[in-house]
Protein backbone atom coordinates (compact mmCIF):
# COMPACT_ATOMS: atom_id res chain seq x y z
CA UNK A 1 0.00 0.00 0.00
CA UNK A 2 1.36 3.26 -0.77
CA UNK A 3 1.05 5.57 1.96
CA UNK A 4 0.19 9.23 0.42
CA UNK A 5 1.08 12.53 2.01
CA UNK A 6 -0.83 15.27 3.06
CA UNK A 7 -1.24 19.13 1.76
CA UNK A 8 1.27 20.75 3.80
CA UNK A 9 -1.96 23.35 4.49
CA UNK A 10 -3.75 20.43 6.77
CA UNK A 11 -0.98 22.10 9.14
CA UNK A 12 -2.30 25.41 9.70
CA UNK A 13 -5.31 23.70 12.08
CA UNK A 14 -2.99 21.91 14.10
CA UNK A 15 -0.34 24.64 14.51
CA UNK A 16 -2.49 27.13 15.38
CA UNK A 17 -3.67 25.30 18.41
CA UNK A 18 0.50 25.39 19.34
CA UNK A 19 1.06 28.91 18.34
CA UNK A 20 -2.32 30.35 20.35
CA UNK A 21 -0.82 29.32 23.77
CA UNK A 22 2.05 31.57 25.99
CA UNK A 23 5.43 28.98 24.69
CA UNK A 24 7.77 29.87 27.41
CA UNK A 25 6.47 27.13 29.88
CA UNK A 26 6.63 24.38 26.63
CA UNK A 27 9.01 21.58 27.85
CA UNK A 28 11.21 19.86 25.97
CA UNK A 29 13.76 16.60 26.39
CA UNK A 30 16.85 17.51 24.79
CA UNK A 31 17.68 13.94 22.07
CA UNK A 32 21.65 14.77 22.86
CA UNK A 33 21.50 14.85 26.52
CA UNK A 34 18.16 13.98 27.64
CA UNK A 35 17.74 17.40 29.99
CA UNK A 36 14.51 17.97 30.57
CA UNK A 37 14.05 21.95 29.92
CA UNK A 38 11.75 24.45 29.13
CA UNK A 39 11.54 27.07 26.57
CA UNK A 40 12.11 29.82 29.04
CA UNK A 41 15.49 27.81 30.20
CA UNK A 42 16.89 27.60 27.00
CA UNK A 43 19.92 29.53 26.37
CA UNK A 44 19.52 31.93 23.46
CA UNK A 45 21.89 33.56 21.28
CA UNK A 46 20.73 36.68 18.80
CA UNK A 47 18.74 38.28 17.84
CA UNK A 48 21.35 39.02 15.02
CA UNK A 49 21.35 37.59 12.53
CA UNK A 50 19.01 35.16 13.78
CA UNK A 51 18.07 33.38 17.29
CA UNK A 52 19.57 30.29 18.14
CA UNK A 53 18.10 28.91 21.13
CA UNK A 54 20.15 25.83 22.56
CA UNK A 55 19.79 23.00 25.47
CA UNK A 56 20.84 24.44 28.74
CA UNK A 57 22.93 21.03 29.24
CA UNK A 58 24.74 20.20 26.50
CA UNK A 59 24.55 23.48 23.90
CA UNK A 60 22.63 20.81 21.06
CA UNK A 61 20.22 23.48 18.87
CA UNK A 62 16.43 23.38 19.85
CA UNK A 63 15.39 26.14 17.91
CA UNK A 64 16.63 28.55 15.21
CA UNK A 65 14.57 31.52 14.31
CA UNK A 66 15.30 34.53 11.72
CA UNK A 67 13.04 37.13 10.68
CA UNK A 68 12.98 38.37 7.26
CA UNK A 69 11.21 41.70 5.50
CA UNK A 70 9.36 39.10 4.25
CA UNK A 71 9.06 36.21 6.10
CA UNK A 72 10.03 34.48 9.24
CA UNK A 73 11.81 31.63 9.31
CA UNK A 74 11.47 28.89 11.87
CA UNK A 75 13.49 25.70 12.47
CA UNK A 76 12.14 23.57 15.24
CA UNK A 77 14.34 20.45 15.71
CA UNK A 78 14.27 16.90 14.02
CA UNK A 79 12.19 13.76 15.03
CA UNK A 80 13.33 13.99 18.71
CA UNK A 81 13.13 16.61 20.69
CA UNK A 82 9.45 17.64 20.22
CA UNK A 83 8.22 20.40 22.06
CA UNK A 84 5.22 19.68 24.58
CA UNK A 85 2.87 22.74 25.13
CA UNK A 86 0.37 22.68 28.17
CA UNK A 87 -2.92 23.26 27.27
CA UNK A 88 -5.47 24.93 29.67
CA UNK A 89 -8.25 22.33 31.12
CA UNK B 1 55.93 31.33 10.61
CA UNK B 2 57.11 30.46 6.70
CA UNK B 3 57.39 33.11 4.41
CA UNK B 4 55.45 35.78 4.41
CA UNK B 5 53.95 38.05 1.47
CA UNK B 6 52.91 41.69 2.03
CA UNK B 7 49.09 42.01 1.46
CA UNK B 8 47.31 44.95 -0.30
CA UNK B 9 47.66 47.01 2.57
CA UNK B 10 45.38 50.51 1.96
CA UNK B 11 42.84 51.06 -0.87
CA UNK B 12 43.16 53.71 -3.52
CA UNK B 13 39.63 54.23 -3.56
CA UNK B 14 38.32 56.91 -0.88
CA UNK B 15 36.13 55.08 1.44
CA UNK B 16 33.10 57.06 -0.15
CA UNK B 17 33.14 54.46 -2.98
CA UNK B 18 33.90 51.17 -0.49
CA UNK B 19 30.50 51.23 1.28
CA UNK B 20 27.56 48.90 -0.06
CA UNK B 21 24.79 50.21 0.24
CA UNK B 22 22.66 49.75 3.22
CA UNK B 23 25.58 49.90 5.57
CA UNK B 24 26.94 52.04 8.26
CA UNK B 25 30.54 52.48 8.84
CA UNK B 26 31.82 51.54 12.76
CA UNK B 27 35.07 51.80 14.64
CA UNK B 28 33.66 48.87 16.87
CA UNK B 29 33.90 45.41 16.15
CA UNK B 30 30.95 43.98 17.43
CA UNK B 31 30.54 40.25 18.12
CA UNK B 32 27.38 37.75 16.59
CA UNK B 33 27.31 34.44 17.87
CA UNK B 34 25.18 31.91 17.02
CA UNK B 35 26.68 29.93 20.40
CA UNK B 36 28.76 29.38 23.45
CA UNK B 37 33.11 30.55 22.39
CA UNK B 38 34.28 27.11 21.68
CA UNK B 39 37.67 26.72 23.30
CA UNK B 40 40.58 25.00 20.92
CA UNK B 41 43.64 25.37 22.38
CA UNK B 42 46.06 25.18 19.71
CA UNK B 43 47.60 21.51 20.41
CA UNK B 44 44.22 20.08 19.64
CA UNK B 45 43.22 22.28 16.48
CA UNK B 46 43.69 21.10 13.12
CA UNK B 47 42.15 21.84 9.60
CA UNK B 48 40.80 19.09 7.07
CA UNK B 49 40.69 20.02 3.35
CA UNK B 50 37.66 16.95 3.08
CA UNK B 51 37.03 15.94 -0.55
CA UNK B 52 32.97 15.69 -2.46
CA UNK B 53 33.34 11.96 -1.48
CA UNK B 54 33.94 12.26 2.27
CA UNK B 55 37.27 11.73 1.98
CA UNK B 56 40.00 13.85 4.08
CA UNK B 57 42.38 14.99 1.58
CA UNK B 58 45.00 17.00 3.71
CA UNK B 59 45.01 18.07 7.12
CA UNK B 60 47.30 20.68 8.78
CA UNK B 61 47.80 20.79 12.62
CA UNK B 62 49.04 24.37 14.30
CA UNK B 63 52.31 23.75 13.42
CA UNK B 64 52.03 22.65 10.17
CA UNK B 65 49.70 25.32 8.78
CA UNK B 66 51.73 27.98 9.94
CA UNK B 67 54.93 26.66 8.15
CA UNK B 68 52.75 27.43 4.84
CA UNK B 69 53.44 31.04 3.20
CA UNK B 70 51.59 34.03 5.09
CA UNK B 71 49.69 36.70 3.61
CA UNK B 72 48.45 39.85 5.25
CA UNK B 73 45.34 41.01 3.95
CA UNK B 74 44.06 44.27 4.46
CA UNK B 75 40.31 44.39 3.92
CA UNK B 76 37.35 45.92 4.09
CA UNK B 77 34.76 44.01 5.88
CA UNK B 78 30.50 44.52 5.25
CA UNK B 79 28.23 42.82 7.72
CA UNK B 80 24.86 41.53 7.10
CA UNK B 81 23.58 43.18 10.55
CA UNK B 82 24.19 46.47 8.24
CA UNK B 83 27.84 47.36 9.90
CA UNK B 84 31.12 48.03 7.85
CA UNK B 85 34.68 48.26 9.37
CA UNK B 86 37.06 49.66 7.30
CA UNK B 87 40.92 48.48 6.99
CA UNK B 88 41.21 45.41 9.17
CA UNK B 89 44.61 44.03 9.10
CA UNK B 90 45.18 40.07 9.33
CA UNK B 91 47.62 37.68 8.96
CA UNK B 92 46.83 33.60 7.46
CA UNK B 93 47.06 31.59 4.96
CA UNK B 94 45.27 32.04 1.29
CA UNK B 95 42.97 29.20 0.75
CA UNK B 96 44.84 28.92 -2.91
CA UNK B 97 47.91 27.62 -0.80
CA UNK B 98 45.47 24.97 0.44
CA UNK B 99 43.83 23.75 -2.46
CA UNK B 100 47.02 23.75 -4.76
CA UNK B 101 47.44 20.62 -6.68
CA UNK B 102 43.81 19.86 -5.61
CA UNK B 103 42.06 17.99 -9.18
CA UNK B 104 38.25 18.56 -8.21
CA UNK B 105 34.80 18.87 -10.14
CA UNK B 106 33.63 20.92 -6.85
CA UNK B 107 31.31 23.70 -7.61
CA UNK B 108 30.93 24.94 -3.72
CA UNK B 109 32.40 24.48 -1.07
CA UNK B 110 30.90 23.94 3.24
CA UNK B 111 33.10 25.55 5.60
CA UNK B 112 32.43 23.32 8.66
CA UNK B 113 33.50 24.89 12.12
CA UNK B 114 34.11 24.20 16.11
CA UNK B 115 30.65 24.39 17.72
CA UNK B 116 28.59 22.54 14.41
CA UNK B 117 28.30 26.22 12.56
CA UNK B 118 28.37 25.79 8.82
CA UNK B 119 28.12 28.57 6.00
CA UNK B 120 28.11 27.52 1.90
CA UNK B 121 30.39 29.42 -1.00
CA UNK B 122 31.01 28.89 -4.23
CA UNK B 123 34.88 27.34 -4.72
CA UNK B 124 35.58 30.14 -7.40
CA UNK B 125 35.06 32.92 -4.20
CA UNK B 126 37.82 30.93 -1.77
CA UNK B 127 40.01 30.84 -4.59
CA UNK B 128 41.87 34.09 -6.95
CA UNK B 129 43.03 35.15 -4.00
CA UNK B 130 39.87 36.45 -2.33
CA UNK B 131 39.82 34.08 1.07
CA UNK B 132 41.88 33.05 3.26
CA UNK B 133 42.06 31.25 6.45
CA UNK B 134 43.38 34.02 9.14
CA UNK B 135 44.93 34.20 12.62
CA UNK B 136 45.92 37.09 13.49
CA UNK B 137 43.82 40.59 13.82
CA UNK B 138 45.59 43.88 14.11
CA UNK B 139 48.82 42.14 14.72
CA UNK B 140 47.56 40.02 17.64
CA UNK B 141 46.30 36.13 18.12
CA UNK B 142 42.55 36.36 16.77
CA UNK B 143 41.01 36.48 20.32
CA UNK B 144 38.56 33.34 20.75
CA UNK B 145 35.11 35.91 20.33
CA UNK B 146 36.15 36.99 17.24
CA UNK B 147 36.69 33.26 15.82
CA UNK B 148 40.12 32.13 16.98
CA UNK B 149 42.41 30.20 17.05
CA UNK B 150 41.47 30.83 13.20
CA UNK B 151 38.81 31.84 10.94
CA UNK B 152 37.92 32.25 7.24
CA UNK B 153 37.76 35.47 5.86
CA UNK B 154 36.01 36.21 2.23
CA UNK B 155 35.64 39.69 3.01
CA UNK B 156 33.89 40.14 -0.75
CA UNK B 157 30.71 38.62 0.90
CA UNK B 158 28.86 39.42 3.79
CA UNK B 159 30.90 38.22 6.88
CA UNK B 160 28.38 35.56 8.27
CA UNK B 161 30.27 33.89 5.16
CA UNK B 162 33.87 34.40 7.08
CA UNK B 163 33.30 31.74 9.36
CA UNK B 164 34.40 31.82 13.19
CA UNK B 165 36.38 28.88 14.45
CA UNK B 166 37.16 27.31 11.53
CA UNK B 167 37.89 23.35 10.97
CA UNK B 168 37.80 22.87 7.52
CA UNK B 169 36.41 23.03 4.14
CA UNK B 170 34.11 20.33 2.44
CA UNK B 171 34.01 20.16 -1.51
CA UNK B 172 30.50 19.95 -3.04
CA UNK B 173 29.10 18.56 -5.78
CA UNK B 174 25.81 21.38 -5.81
CA UNK B 175 24.90 24.17 -3.97
CA UNK B 176 23.81 23.35 -0.27
CA UNK B 177 22.48 25.57 2.70
CA UNK B 178 24.66 26.34 5.47
CA UNK B 179 23.75 27.16 9.17
CA UNK B 180 21.83 30.98 7.93
CA UNK B 181 21.79 30.23 4.75
CA UNK B 182 18.63 27.51 5.89
CA UNK B 183 16.77 30.06 7.63
CA UNK B 184 16.56 32.68 4.56
CA UNK B 185 19.56 34.31 4.38
CA UNK B 186 21.01 34.33 1.25
CA UNK B 187 22.98 31.65 -0.29
CA UNK B 188 25.28 33.80 -2.07
CA UNK B 189 25.82 37.15 0.00
CA UNK B 190 26.86 39.60 -2.09
CA UNK B 191 27.39 43.00 -0.07
CA UNK B 192 27.34 45.15 -3.42
CA UNK B 193 23.73 43.49 -4.29
CA UNK B 194 22.42 43.71 -0.88
CA UNK B 195 21.68 39.92 -1.05
CA UNK B 196 20.89 39.82 2.36
CA UNK B 197 17.76 36.95 2.69
CA UNK B 198 16.25 34.83 -0.20
CA UNK B 199 14.29 37.28 -1.67
CA UNK B 200 17.15 39.69 -2.38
Amino acid sequence: MVVQHLDGNMLAGPLSEVFAVEPTTALRRCPHCRLVSSLAQLHVYGPRPGITARCPGCSAIALRLARHPDALWLQLGGVEGAFRFPLAE
Amino acid sequence: MNTLSPGFHGHTRPRSDRLPPGQYPTEQFPVLSAGPTPDIPTSAWEFALTGTDGERLRTWDWTGFGDLPQEEPTVDIHCVTRWTKWDTSWCGVSVDVLLEGVDTSASHVMAESYGGYTTNLPLADLTGGKAWIVHTFDGLPLPPEHGGPARLLVPHLYFWKSAKWVSGLRLLDRDEPGFWESVGYHMYGDPWHEQRNRSD
